[in-house]
């Protein structure tokens, strides 16, 4: 039997060779037969998903609520390099220097990460600011968020907070910052399908030794990864419960 | 179980209410006009059993709350009732969630040195294997056009509450 393996769209061009590296160490150590299937958009998973096509995956906050609640994965590890953060920032030339400066009607550059947008929405909100009152421009990357904002067509960017740390210097040094969240529980997680239930615990112990040696730290690299950490089942559903709240908005 | 409040730990003039607590009964405490804005970026997040007796907090809720963790977690959530706060939101917060539906509302909560600050609240029932095992409440930084109306609105809820008692 073979299984189907994906990451959530949102991953950094940069790490898409580690993940076919990665997938060929899973296979090795586990015996199992994984089949790397990425892809490039969010709905393109989301039918992949609701088709039970996925066993595998390095699922974004979003995306895990639903495949925890309504199709019975299991989340196994972690990445231990912190938790996922947003920013909110403009053009250093900017005349907003707080989010509270911005207006309804406010032009905003994001990206399809959909916890990121949902996390930099919470940000904007103390200025009265929410998806019925701003023009949303959807980006391909946060460099094209950024261009946005230096070029003077959006008036704010969401940016993933490591992404945004990531940007190079000239680029970061045409933007400034407002506000970084800091909520240290939304979590990207790999995690398990059903069929693979009876493998969780085997694979689980096999990625949280992962960095123990050489050659599995260069394979984490790869990724972006420092080390796995091991979950349970209460601190992902505490994360779903988290990311509801967020997204609740009252009919 | 909870204390009164201390003069000791209050920074300022203050004003002394006796809150009438639901199944804890009178609470003296110490309410002063400072108000401690709302932290940038930041949620402020607590669970609790589904008596509402606080089981987590998180570094955030620590901070403004001017409690210590150990002074938290086993304390009923009523430790941060300021009595600017009309009954009927709670009432309406217990009602909704305890129908396994999400709570949304604006409050203003009492710090231990007696000064106070406003979130905006979402409180979620915990359903884990179809039944409610606790719920959470999660904080972030309210617009204050909000806070404004709220200012107004609950004290003429407080002041009704007041007249039928
Ligand atoms: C998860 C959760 C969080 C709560 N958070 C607060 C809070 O931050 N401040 C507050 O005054 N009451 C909060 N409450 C409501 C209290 O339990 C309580 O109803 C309220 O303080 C009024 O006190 P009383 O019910 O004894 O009249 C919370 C309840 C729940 C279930």
């Amino acid at each position: 039997m073979s299984y189907v393996f994906t990451v959530s769209p949102d991953f950094s061009p940069d790490h898409l060779p580690g993940w076919f590296v990665f997938n060929t160490w899973m296979q090795r150590v586990s015996g199992l037969r994984f089949h790397l299937e990425l892809m490039d958009h969010f709905s393109d998973l989301r039918r992949a998903v609701e088709a039970d096509r996925i066993d595998l995956i390095y699922a974004n906050p979003h995306d895990a609520a639903m495949l925890v609640r309504e199709k019975g994965f299991v989340a196994l590890v972690k990445p231990g390099d912190g938790a996922d953060e947003a920013v909110i920032a403009v053009s250093a030339d900017s005349p907003f220097h707080r989010v509270e400066d911005l207006e309804p009607e406010s032009r905003i550059a994001t990206t399809g990460d959909p916890d990121v947008h949902l996390m930099g929405m919470i940000l904007l909100e103390p200025a009265g600011l929410n998806r019925e009152n701003v023009t949303l421009h959807h980006c391909d990357s946060y460099v094209l968020v950024a261009k946005r904002l230096f070029r003077g067509e959006s008036d704010a960017g969401i940016f993933l907070a490591r992404a945004f740390d990531e940007l190079s210097r000239p680029v970061r040094e045409r933007l400034r910052m407002l506000v970084r969240s800091d909520i240290q529980v939304i979590h990207h997680y790999l995690m398990a399908g059903p069929r693979l239930a009876d493998r969780v615990d085997d694979l689980r112990d096999r990625l949280t030794a992962m960095g123990d040696d050489a050659k599995t730290a260069e394979i984490l690299k790869g990724l972006g990864v420092s080390r796995w950490e091991a979950v349970d089942e209460e601190e992902v559903e505490f994360m779903i419960d988290l990311m509801d709240t967020l997204s609740y908005s009252p009919a | 179980m909870l204390s009164d409040m201390n003069p000791a730990d209050v920074t300022g003039d203050y004003r002394e209410y006796t809150l009438d607590l639901f199944g804890i009964g009178p609470r003296r405490v110490l309410v002063t006009d400072e108000e401690v804005p709302y932290p940038d970026g930041r949620l402020i997040v607590s669970r609790t059993d589904t008596e509402g007796i606080i089981t987590h907090v998180n570094r955030s809720f620590v901070a403004m709350s001017g409690y210590t963790e150990d002074e938290l977690v086993g304390a009923p959530h009523s430790i941060l009732r300021h009595p600017d706060m009309p009954r009927a939101a709670f009432a309406d917060l217990w009602r909704t969630v305890q129908r396994g539906e999400i709570w949304q509302g604006y409050v203003k909560n009492l710090r231990k040195d007696g000064a106070h600050y406003w979130v905006k609240a979402t409180v979620i029932p915990n359903v884990r294997r179809g039944r409610i095992v606790g719920y959470t409440s999660v904080r972030r930084k309210p617009e204050r056009r909000k806070v404004e109306e709220c200012i107004a609105l609950y004290a003429r809820m407080v002041a009704e509450e007041r007249e039928v008692k």
